[in-house]
């Protein structure tokens, strides 16, 4: 390791003021910090500093995200099993087949972003935004596996601008640039976003055997009605059609956990926008209406991408709400909204992107009515005293 | 008869009433205004076109007919007498397009009515008209209809060429054949909120070329 961080330092001369790489110093800056934890300390103001920078934060995230990705490559493998009707194939060739389909994805994801990235921080003048780590790794996993490459990187191009680098990048964006990506990618390209093919891989070519429907369950309940609905078990584990890394609440957990226990997800978010289905669920579970009213409550919270959204998506720091108080509200406004979508719009089968996204605008909103209750509380308790 | 020298039809005044709204005038980009029409008729280049040209038949004529009247509009009722005749323009516009483009005037459906509200006129009619002759007031219609109607087109162009893959209704992107390798039309260029981001992408372009437009930070 010595040798890299040797060669890193003889090149740094070249990219200080004055050197010939002048110009590409934020390129330099953002692969050795990368790799090493900088020795730069801060010259004035606050002097605590904590080796949890912003990219460890990240590279915690993505760690968590590890879980959900290789069970998403298992069920790849699975589920082309299932609808080709190939018997024969052993555990571990369903997850290489399955990891090779997303490779490519990935791939596409961290180029196209990352490129974007670097040429805007060249024109800047600002370091290298590590954001785009956690969304590269995000963005392939709420992807259904048959979408087109070019399609991606149309979307990841979107996010990137559109989303983020026009607000200012990192910490500036409103939207969570992953949801926004796939929100593109639903409203340009719809036949690739729905229906009951794009989520199998090598579907969208035909062939599959008879009566097979690739259909995720939310289709399935709006389509077939509920009781044609997977189990709640295989719905648990993750057996079933759907994107990538939404699909197993297993592996989604797992995650949760390395991100609670380090910290870096909010809990408050988690929980509040779990509490917040889940009560919306069981009110309309007693009030009926539609017939989609009637799925069990604790469906909504197995179901569809509300797991990876309320672990990975909801909590996004940059565009969920910032104060405490702010968050319940925030989360549990977001888990209300998914199941009120889910249930009430016809054309909209999932509504978690949708309800994150919505409240994504909002939490602005919420944190500023939240420090103004907070500055009425205390200029009473001053005029009192 | 006072010895006033006439100012040359198109002086130099005279032309910046037709460039500046062009540019750093323009009143969709600069001004903010007419921005719901131009969400709503710029799927289609087509129909862009004749709104543009609509909307510049009815501001050049009513700015015309308000600055000839000027001085006898009593400014109590300005506002109402301003509308009356926006309101014949519109309607005599709309006859038209049904008698001669009935189509597009389907296509257009309330929007061409609809220019009666457009922002862009009732706001040279009260700024500009109503304090000037009418030749400039002449240019100044013309060169706001066409600052409006510049955007327009560009708008549309983007919507439909990505949107639909066609140029003024010519499909080009079959042509190119650019479907057999798998490309396909972005559904969401046709849908409004594209409009507006496509509207903001403009004003980001012509906001970082022209940096007099970039208010300072308070």
């Amino acid at each position: 390791m010595s040798f890299l961080l040797d060669t890193m330092k003889k090149m740094e001369p070249l990219f200080e003021k004055g050197g010939r790489l002048e110009k590409l110093r934020s390129v330099y800056d953002g692969f050795a910090t990368f790799l090493y934890v900088p020795d730069r300390v801060t010259t004035r103001g606050a002097h605590i500093r904590d080796y949890m920078d912003m990219k460890r934060t990240m590279i915690i995230v993505v760690i968590a995200l590890i879980p959900a990705l290789l069970f998403g490559s298992y069920n790849i493998g699975l589920q082309h099993t299932r609808a080709f009707g190939i018997v024969d194939w052993s555990l571990m060739q369903m997850f290489w087949f399955g990891f090779l389909k997303i490779l490519p994805l990935i791939i596409v994801s961290y180029v196209t972003g990352l490129g974007i990235e670097f040429v805007a921080a060249q024109i800047r003048g600002h370091e290298i935004n590590e954001g785009y780590l956690v969304t590269g790794m995000l963005i392939p996993l709420i992807m259904p596996i048959d979408v087109p490459l070019w399609m991606l990187a149309v979307s990841v191009a979107f996010a990137v601008i559109i989303g983020k680098e026009i607000f200012g990048g990192t910490g500036m964006n409103i939207l969570n640039p992953a949801l926004t990506a796939r929100a593109f990618l639903f409203f340009s390209y719809p036949a690739w976003m729905s229906g009951d093919t794009v989520w199998i891989e090598g579907l969208t070519k035909g062939g599959a055997i008879d009566a097979f429907s690739g259909a995720t369950p939310l289709a399935v309940a709006k389509l077939d009605g509920i009781a044609r609905m997977p189990s709640a078990m295989e719905m648990f584990v993750g057996t079933i059609p759907g994107s990538v890394g939404e699909t197993s609440v297993i592996a989604i957990l797992i995650g949760a956990l390395i991100l609670l226990v380090t910290g870096v997800g909010s809990w408050r978010i988690m929980l509040s926008m779990t509490l917040g289905a889940l009560g919306m669920g069981l009110l309309l579970n007693l009030t009926g209406g539609n017939e989609y009213t009637q799925i069990p409550a604790y469906y909504h919270l197995i179901m569809g991408g509300f797991a990876f959204g309320t672990v990975f998506m909801a909590t996004d720091p940059v565009s969920a709400a910032q104060t405490n108080t702010g968050k319940f509200i925030y989360g549990a406004l977001t888990g209300i909204l998914v199941v009120i979508i889910r249930v009430f719009n016809p054309a909209y089968p999932e509504g978690t992107m949708l309800a994150i996204l919505l409240m994504n605008v909002m939490a602005p909103l919420i944190d500023h009515y939240v420090v103004q209750a907070n500055i009425r509380r205390r200029v009473k308790r001053v005029r009192t005293a | 008869m006072e010895n006033v020298e006439k100012e040359p039809l198109f002086s130099a005044k005279y032309r910046k009433l037709l460039t500046n709204p062009l540019g750093q005038d323009n009143p969709i980009t600069v001004q903010v205004l007419g921005i719901c029409s131009a969400l709503a008729v710029t799927v289609k280049m087509n129909p862009a076109i004749v709104m543009a040209i609509s909307v510049m038949v009815v501001l050049a004529v009513s700015n015309v007919a308000i600055a000839a009247l000027r001085t006898m509009i009593p400014g109590r009722i300005r506002i109402i007498v301003q509308l009356v005749v926006i309101a014949t323009m519109v309607i005599i516009v709309d006859q038209f397009l049904k008698a001669f483009a009935f189509d597009i005037s389907k296509q257009l459906s309330v929007f061409v009515g609809l220019i009666i509200t457009n922002c862009i006129i009732m706001g040279r009619l009260e700024a500009f008209a109503m304090a000037n002759k009418p030749w400039p007031a002449f240019l100044d219609g013309l060169g706001n209809a066409w600052g409006y109607g510049a955007i327009l087109i560009i708008v549309s162009f983007f919507r439909e060429f990505l949107g639909s893959g066609s140029i003024m209704g010519f499909p080009v992107m079959e042509k190119i054949g650019v479907y057999n390798w798998g490309y396909e039309d972005n559904g969401m260029m046709i849908l409004p909120p594209m409009a507006l981001i496509t509207v903001g992408l403009i004003i980001w372009v012509q906001r970082s070329r022209n940096k007099t437009l970039i208010e300072e930070n308070k």
